[in-house]
């Protein structure tokens, strides 16, 4: 593990081993906050920022943590830093928290930010940890901007707030897509993300569980003369 | 290892880390509290300004609101300004929590779903206190999925609108959420609330399948329950438990003018 080098630690959860895309960690609130591009954005730095301190601070004191409260530990970090992070974004960006609401705060249950502390800081020096955090963080906002692009397209037929397919409502000639204003059309969007990258990534299929045995008793047999 | 997982090493382990944490985010909280004080009266502001339709993209939010607004606070039920309430520090939100500064509504009496409506509110008048150019009130009821807030403003007649815009709703996005749509919202301008001096029974209302007269407003498409909710609860703010003894006023004076 510590011969991880350093592009290897960012990139890999970008593309290779995604947190949304293969671990499908987070879904929750790449659901919720991407209907617009601008959105997607802050909750995207807003993530990178907590999984990289999170991972930094944990990757401190790991040699003092006492396992038996690990948990908690990691818990108390990453919710105080949520609270910071929520604390600046009303002051500094105040049209944005609103429209994120507690889904900042509900970064505290983002299951890639624990995921990260646990799997990956606990066991590694904190330089390293800060930038695993960054990559988790980064590959969970590459997600988030891309169905943020299909959605705000599709939907409100813009891309960060400037007008390219005029719709409507507007007096332009493009019928919205209802839909994809809606969180669940991000299911839609995040499968066939899954589906596309799987395709190109095939390494990244899950193995087939169980397969149904066309004969049982041949099977046997041939077993045996194996 | 053995250390580590001491009851006095795990004690000292949780309690250093609260400490830490909490000095953090109480400080985080304190140093950045008055920026977010300025940003929550700044965005009122900018919605109030934005409802005159007198702010222009670019402008100062709290030079243009220093120039043209001047709060007051009116007792719903007398119509008449409070002069024991301070318009700078009086909360209508907290009153309508309060029961001694609010009361109950039920039934019929609370066709904007609020449950409880406070007794005195805060109006923003522009131009000349005396004789305003434009009353801003603030409104709210319950539309599909929750409350709407927003603003209203009415010219000096206290009859005919200038606008009304909403400035938290959580109405669907792309059917009710159109209500902060620019197109839909320039249909307000000029319509009118009362009909023949009634200040008893408000007559603007949203309708199906276009405005005829200026007492319509053509409704959402898609979004019938949104609808209902804004045209409930206009006539609720607009009559004799809302604005109207106040707005009954600015009839009456310009009655006696002419």
């Amino acid at each position: 593990m510590a011969t991880d080098s350093v592009k290897d630690v960012v990139l890999s959860p970008v593309f290779k081993n995604n947190p949304i895309a293969l671990q499908v960690l987070g879904i929750c609130s790449a659901l919720a906050v991407t209907n617009q591009m601008s959105v997607s954005l802050v909750m995207g730095l807003a993530v990178i920022a907590v999984t990289a301190f999170s991972n930094l601070f944990v990757s401190l004191i790991r040699s003092h943590i006492p396992s038996s409260i690990r948990i908690i530990v990691q818990m108390t970090i990453i919710a105080s830093l949520v609270i910071v992070v929520d604390q600046v974004l009303r002051a500094f960006a105040y049209e944005m928290s609103k429209q994120l609401s507690v889904f900042v705060g509900l970064i505290i249950t983002n299951c890639i930010v624990m995921g990260r502390a646990e799997a990956y800081a606990m066991q590694n020096g904190p330089v390293m940890s800060f930038l695993d955090g960054v990559g988790n963080g980064l590959g969970y906002a590459v997600i988030l901007l891309v169905v943020g692009f299909v959605r705000e397209l599709f939907g409100s037929g813009s891309v960060f707030g400037l007008t390219v397919l005029p719709t409507v409502q507007n007096g332009g000639w493009y019928v919205p897509n209802g839909l994809m204003l809606l969180p669940p059309s991000a299911f839609f969007v995040i499968g066939l993300l899954i589906w596309v990258l799987r395709w190109f990534n095939p390494d990244q299929v899950e193995k087939t569980e169980y397969r149904i045995v066309a004969n049982s008793k041949a099977k046997i047999k041939e077993t045996a003369n194996v | 290892m053995a250390s580590n997982n001491s009851i006095k090493k795990t004690l000292i382990v949780a309690f250093s880390l609260c400490v830490v944490c909490s000095v953090v985010v109480s400080s985080a909280a304190v140093v950045l509290k008055p920026k977010q004080l300025e940003n929550q009266a700044l965005d009122r502001k900018s919605n109030i300004l934005q409802v005159t339709e007198l702010y222009q993209p670019g402008d100062d939010v709290d030079e243009k609101y220093a120039e043209l607004i001047t709060p007051k606070v009116v007792n719903l039920k007398t119509g008449e300004y409070s002069h024991d309430l301070d318009p700078a520090s009086y909360d209508q939100f907290d009153a309508a929590q309060d029961p001694a500064t609010s009361r109950t509504l039920s039934g019929d009496n609370d066709i904007a779903g609020i449950g409880r409506q406070e007794n005195f509110s805060t109006v923003y008048l522009v131009g000349d206190p005396e004789d305003p150019d434009q009353i801003v009130m603030p409104i709210r009821g319950q539309g599909l999925w929750g409350l709407m807030e927003g603003f209203l403003s009415v010219r000096g007649d206290g009859n005919t609108i200038v606008g009304l815009s909403y400035y938290d709703q959580s109405e669907t996005p792309g059917l009710g959420g159109e209500v902060e749509n620019p197109r839909w919202k320039a249909q307000w301008d000029g319509k009118k609330i009362y009909q023949d001096g009634d200040y008893s029974d408000p007559e603007i209302a949203l309708v199906k399948g276009g405005a005829s007269n200026d007492y319509e407003v053509d409704a959402l498409s898609g979004a019938t329950l949104t609808s209902r909710g804004v045209t409930n609860m206009l006539r609720f703010w607009m009559g004799e438990q809302g604005y109207a003894p106040y707005l009954a006023r600015f009839h009456d004076d310009s009655q006696g003018g002419a």
